[in-house]
C-alpha cells in the first residue's frame, strides 16, 4: 500500500494546476479520493467531526445490492437462450459464461459512455468526479433487453446522461432518473427494434457459448403475450411452451429485461438496502401497497378487453420490472419525493401507476417505468405540497398570536 | 409536576475522552485571557483601552457601535498586551496579561427597576452573554423579549454536567429570575433534563427535557415551548450565566470563575479544572495531551459547534470546555468508503462499530467529498423543531428571503443544525450556510 500511495504522491504534481497532465486533473482526484479517504479536514465554523458515511459508499451499496441481480440475470440469460433451443440439460457454469459473455459488453459501453462524459464534464467544470454513475451504469444493463444493439444503448446512454443529468448541474440535481430515461429513450426512438418479441432473450452463439436459435422463434416475455392475447383463459407460456408458475415468476426463469426478472433477487438487494438504511423504506412499502391495490382493482373488474386484468394482485408485482422499479428505481433519493409524507403519496402514485398503464394500455407492457418516471415528475409538486403544510402551519400560529 | 418534552429527534455521540467525574480537579490561574468580539455575534468592537493600559477585572475593554453602554469586560486584572487587528482592522481580540494577584472586581450598585437593570446588564458585560433569536445575535439594546428560554442542561458531546454547576447557587438563580423579569413581559422557562433536582424558582417555569442532543440547546428547548414568530424577539442563555446576573444582583459584582471541562479522546486524564474566562489554552492544557505523534486539533468548545485553536488560542465564550482530538491530516486509510472497521464512527448502519457500543475517537477529516444533497431526510432526523431543514437550507442558498421567512429562518441558529452537518454524507456546511442566511436577513430587512 505504501508503494501506491509514493506513486500517487510522486505523479500528483503532473496533475496540478501547471502540470503536463493538468487537464485531467478531476480524473486523477477521482482515482486518488476513491484509493485513499482524503485528509482534508474541516475548517472553523464546521462542526469538527463528521461521519463516515460518504456518497462513495452509498453508491457501492446499491452497486452491491444489485449484484444478486447482476448474477442471477447472467443464468437466466444462458438459461432462456439454452430452454429457446430445446435444450434439456442447463450446465450451470456455461450458462453463466453464456450470460456473463452476453452482458459483458453491455456494461462495458454504459460505463465507458457515461463514465467518459462524467470525467470530461467534471474536469470542464473544475469540479470533482461524482460517484452517480458507478450505480447508474450498472442499472442500465439490468433494465435492457440483453438483445439491445451497443450502439443505441451507447446513445441512449449518452442522451441521459447529458441531457436528464449534467444539463441540470450532475448527480444530486437531476429531475429524472438517469437509468430509467436511457430505457425511455430506447423505448420511444427505436420501438420496432426495442419492442418486439425476440430482444428479450440472447439468440446468438457467444464465443462457442449457446446455440443460435431460428429466426422463426419468438421469446415474448409474460408481459409481451398478456398484451398480445385474446380470449378469455390467460396462461402465459414459456420458450418451450410450457406454463408459467408464479413460482417461475418469483425465481426469475423467464424472459425479460436482463436484471429484472428474479423477484427473489430484487428482495435480497431490497434487503440490503433496507438493513443499511439507504433506500427509503417508506417508498418501498408505498410502491407495493399501490400496486396491491390497482392489481385488485383491476383484477375485480377483469375482463377480456385488458387481458393484464386477469392477472392476481401479486401477480402483477412478480411479473415484467414492477418489483425492480420499486426497489431500485422509485427510491433514488435524488429524483423520489424528499419528504416524509411525500414519500407516501409518491410511492403509492408509482404503485398505482405501474398497474394502470400496464392494464389498461396494451402498447405500454412496462408500465413501471413509465410510472417511475412520471413519479419523478410529480415528486416536486407533492414535496411542494407538504412544505407548504409547514408554512400554512407557521402562518396559523403568527395569526393565532395577533 | 412538572412539564415534560420528551423528543425524539436527536443523537448523542459516543465518543472517548468523557469525564469520569465532575469534581473539580485542578485550580489554574492563566498567565493570560482574551476576549474574541466574533464570539459575541451582533457586537461591533470599538475599543475603551490602549495597548500597556493596566485593567481591572470587570473593567469594560470595548463598547458596541450600535450602543456606548454595552460593553465587553475584561475578565481578570492585569495589562493589556495586544489589542490583534485583522482584516479591514477588525478587532479579533484583546490579550491581557494577568497579574498574579488577585485584585477586587470592578463593583456595581443595582436597583430594583426595569431601566437600572437593563443597563447594569450591559455596563457589567453580562449582557452579551445572551442571544436573541431571530438572528442568533446577542440581544438588541431597546429590545423587549416575548419570553426568555434559559438552558440548564448541556447535551453536547463530553460536556460536563451544567446542574453541578448549579449546586448551592439556588440564591443567585432566584435573584437572576427576578432581574429578568422585569425586561419581559411574557414568561422565563428553564429547560433542565429530566429527573432533575432543581428547585422551584419564583416567576420562572421549569420544563423537562430528555437528555438528547441537541435538546439542550436553549433555542430547540423554545421550538418545543413556544417557537419564535416573525416580528417576535426572544433571549436565550444557559443557567450559569443566569446565576452570574443573579450573582451580580446580590453582590455588585460579575463572578469570572470558569469551571472548565477538558475532554477529548486525545488527553491524557480528562478533567474538570477551575478557571477564569478566556483563559489562555496553552497554561489550561499544559501537561495534558497525549504525547502519542499524532497531529491533535485543540477545539475550544465541544467537538460539534466549537472553534479549532492552536497551543496560543483561548477558551472562547459561550464555552466551558475544551476538546482534543486527533486532526487526522496524517492518516494514510486505503479506500475508507469500503471500511468495515468497528472503530469507524457513523449512524449508518452500513457501519458495524455502534452495534458494539463502544466509544468512539473520530478525527477532523472530512470523510469524504463535499456533494450536492443526495440522501433526503436526512438532516430531519437531527433538528427536533417543526422546521423542514432541507428546504430551509436550499431557500438561504437561493437567497430567497421569503421562502426563509416562510420556512422558518426566525426560528433557528448555526448551533441547532450542527448534528445535521456531522451526519451529512454529502458534507454541506450547514452552520456556516445558517449564519450567512441570518446575517444576509438582518441586512435586508
Amino acid at each position: 500500500m505504501k508503494t501506491l500511495r509514493k506513486f500517487l504522491d510522486s505523479v500528483k504534481p503532473h496533475f496540478e494546476p501547471g502540470g503536463k497532465l493538468q487537464s485531467l486533473h478531476s480524473v486523477f482526484d477521482g482515482f486518488e479520493t476513491f484509493l485513499y479517504t482524503p485528509n482534508s479536514t474541516s475548517k472553523a465554523g464546521a462542526v469538527n467531526i463528521h461521519d463516515s458515511l460518504d456518497s462513495k459508499r452509498i453508491m457501492i451499496i446499491v452497486v452491491l445490492a444489485l449484484m444478486p441481480c447482476l448474477l442471477f440475470g447472467m443464468y437466466n440469460t444462458g438459461y432462456q437462450n439454452w430452454i429457446a433451443a430445446g435444450a434439456t440439460e442447463f450446465p450451470f457454469w456455461q450458462l453463466m459464461a453464456y450470460g456473463f459473455l452476453a452482458v459483458l459488453p453491455r456494461i462495458l459501453v454504459a460505463y465507458v459512455v457515461g463514465l467518459g462524459i462524467e470525467f470530461a464534464v467534471a474536469q470542464w467544470r473544475r469540479e470533482e468526479i461524482q460517484e452517480g454513475f458507478l450505480v447508474t451504469g450498472i442499472l442500465i444493463p439490468l433494465i435492457c433487453p440483453i438483445e439491445t444493439p451497443l450502439w443505441m444503448l451507447a446513445v441512449a446512454t449518452a442522451f441521459s446522461v447529458i441531457f436528464v443529468k449534467e444539463v441540470f448541474g450532475g448527480t444530486g440535481y437531476n429531475v429524472f432518473n438517469v437509468a430509467l430515461v436511457t430505457r425511455a429513450f430506447l423505448f420511444f426512438a427505436y420501438p420496432a427494434q426495442m419492442s418486439g418479441d425476440k430482444v428479450f432473450v440472447a439468440s446468438g452463439k457467444i464465443l462457442g457459448l449457446g446455440h443460435n436459435l431460428p429466426d422463426g422463434f419468438t421469446g415474448a416475455t409474460p408481459l409481451g403475450q398478456i398484451a398480445s392475447f385474446t380470449g378469455d383463459k390467460l396462461e402465459l407460456l414459456n420458450l418451450r411452451g410450457d406454463a408459467i408458475s408464479s413460482l417461475d415468476a418469483f425465481i426469475g426463469l423467464i424472459p425479460g429485461s436482463f436484471g429484472e426478472t428474479s423477484t427473489l433477487c430484487i428482495l435480497i438487494g431490497a434487503i440490503i438496502l433496507l438493513v443499511s438504511g439507504i433506500a427509503s423504506w417508506r417508498i418501498m412499502l408505498s410502491v407495493v401497497a399501490g400496486g396491491l391495490i390497482m392489481g385488485w382493482v383491476a383484477n375485480l373488474f377483469h375482463t377480456p378487453t385488458y387481458p393484464a386484468s386477469f392477472l392476481s394482485p401479486v401477480d402483477q408485482l412478480l411479473y415484467g420490472g414492477f418489483a425492480f422499479a420499486a426497489v431500485f428505481m422509485a427510491t433514488d433519493p435524488v429524483t423520489a419525493a424528499r419528504t416524509g409524507a411525500g414519500k407516501y403519496v409518491y410511492g403509492l402514485l408509482v404503485g398505482v401507476m405501474a398497474v394502470l398503464i400496464r392494464t389498461y394500455n396494451n402498447g405500454y407492457p412496462e408500465g413501471a417505468m413509465l410510472a417511475v418516471l412520471l413519479g419523478n415528475a410529480l415528486a416536486p409538486l407533492i414535496d411542494y405540497c407538504v412544505v407548504q403544510l409547514n408554512v400554512s402551519r407557521r402562518n396559523s400560529r403568527l395569526r393565532a398570536r395577533a | 409536576m412538572r412539564r415534560t418534552i420528551n423528543l425524539k429527534k436527536g443523537l448523542n455521540l459516543s465518543l472517548a475522552g468523557g469525564l469520569s467525574s465532575s469534581d473539580i480537579k485542578a485550580e489554574t490561574r492563566p498567565s493570560a485571557v482574551a476576549v474574541i468580539p466574533d464570539d459575541f455575534h451582533g457586537f461591533q468592537p470599538k475599543p475603551e483601552v490602549a495597548e500597556g493600559d493596566s485593567v481591572s477585572a470587570g473593567q469594560p475593554l470595548l463598547h458596541d457601535k450600535a450602543d456606548n453602554d454595552i460593553k465587553i469586560v475584561s475578565p481578570a486584572a492585569g495589562k493589556v498586551r495586544c489589542i490583534v487587528r485583522g482584516h479591514r482592522r477588525k478587532i479579533e481580540r484583546i490579550v491581557i496579561d494577568t497579574d498574579s494577584q488577585q485584585s477586587d472586581p470592578v463593583t456595581h450598585s443595582a436597583s430594583g427597576d426595569p431601566d437600572s437593570i437593563r443597563r447594569l446588564l450591559k455596563v457589567s458585560g453580562l449582557w452579551v452573554m445572551m442571544r436573541q433569536r431571530p438572528y442568533d445575535i446577542i440581544p438588541a439594546p431597546d429590545s423587549m423579549p416575548r419570553d426568555i428560554f434559559v438552558t440548564a442542561m448541556d447535551t453536547a458531546p463530553l460536556a460536563p454536567d451544567m446542574e453541578k454547576e448549579l449546586a448551592g447557587k439556588e440564591l443567585e438563580l432566584r435573584a437572576g429570575v427576578k432581574a429578568l423579569k422585569t425586561l419581559t413581559k411574557g414568561s422565563i422557562y428553564i429547560g433542565v433534563r429530566s429527573g432533575s433536582s432543581l428547585p422551584e424558582i419564583e416567576g420562572a417555569e421549569i420544563i423537562e427535557f430528555n437528555p438528547l442532543h441537541p435538546a439542550g440547546n436553549p433555542g430547540i428547548q423554545a421550538a418545543n415551548i413556544s417557537p419564535v414568530n416573525k416580528g417576535e424577539i426572544i433571549w436565550t442563555l444557559d443557567a450559569v450565566t443566569l446565576a452570574k446576573i443573579g450573582g451580580l444582583m446580590i453582590n455588585g459584582t460579575v463572578d469570572f470563575t470558569a469551571h472548565v471541562a477538558l475532554t477529548g479522546s486525545e488527553l491524557i486524564e480528562p478533567k474538570m479544572v477551575s478557571t477564569i474566562e478566556g483563559a489562555d489554552l496553552a497554561d489550561l492544557l499544559e501537561g495534558d495531551i497525549a504525547d502519542d505523534g499524532r497531529n491533535h486539533r485543540i477545539i475550544s468548545g465541544n467537538v460539534l459547534t466549537g472553534t479549532p485553536e492552536s497551543m496560543e488560542g483561548f477558551l472562547r465564550y459561550p464555552y466551558r470546555q475544551v476538546t482534543v482530538i486527533p486532526e487526522g491530516d496524517d492518516a494514510d486509510e486505503f479506500m475508507g468508503w469500503a471500511s468495515v472497521s468497528p472503530s469507524k464512527m457513523s449512524v449508518s448502519p452500513s457501519f458495524l462499530g455502534r452495534f458494539f457500543g463502544k466509544k468512539f475517537k473520530p478525527d477532523a477529516r472530512l470523510m469524504g467529498g463535499r456533494r450536492a444533497m443526495i440522501m433526503s431526510e436526512v438532516y430531519d432526523k437531527y433538528l427536533p423543531m417543526d422546521v423542514m431543514p432541507e428546504y430551509l437550507i436550499k431557500a438561504i442558498l437561493a437567497k430567497d428571503i421569503d421562502r426563509m421567512e416562510a420556512l422558518g429562518i426566525y426560528e433557528v441558529a448555526p448551533e441547532d443544525f450542527a448534528l445535521a452537518e456531522y451526519a451529512d454524507p454529502s458534507k454541506i456546511e450547514l452552520q456556516r450556510i445558517v449564519r450567512d442566511g441570518l446575517d444576509y436577513l438582518r441586512s435586508e430587512v
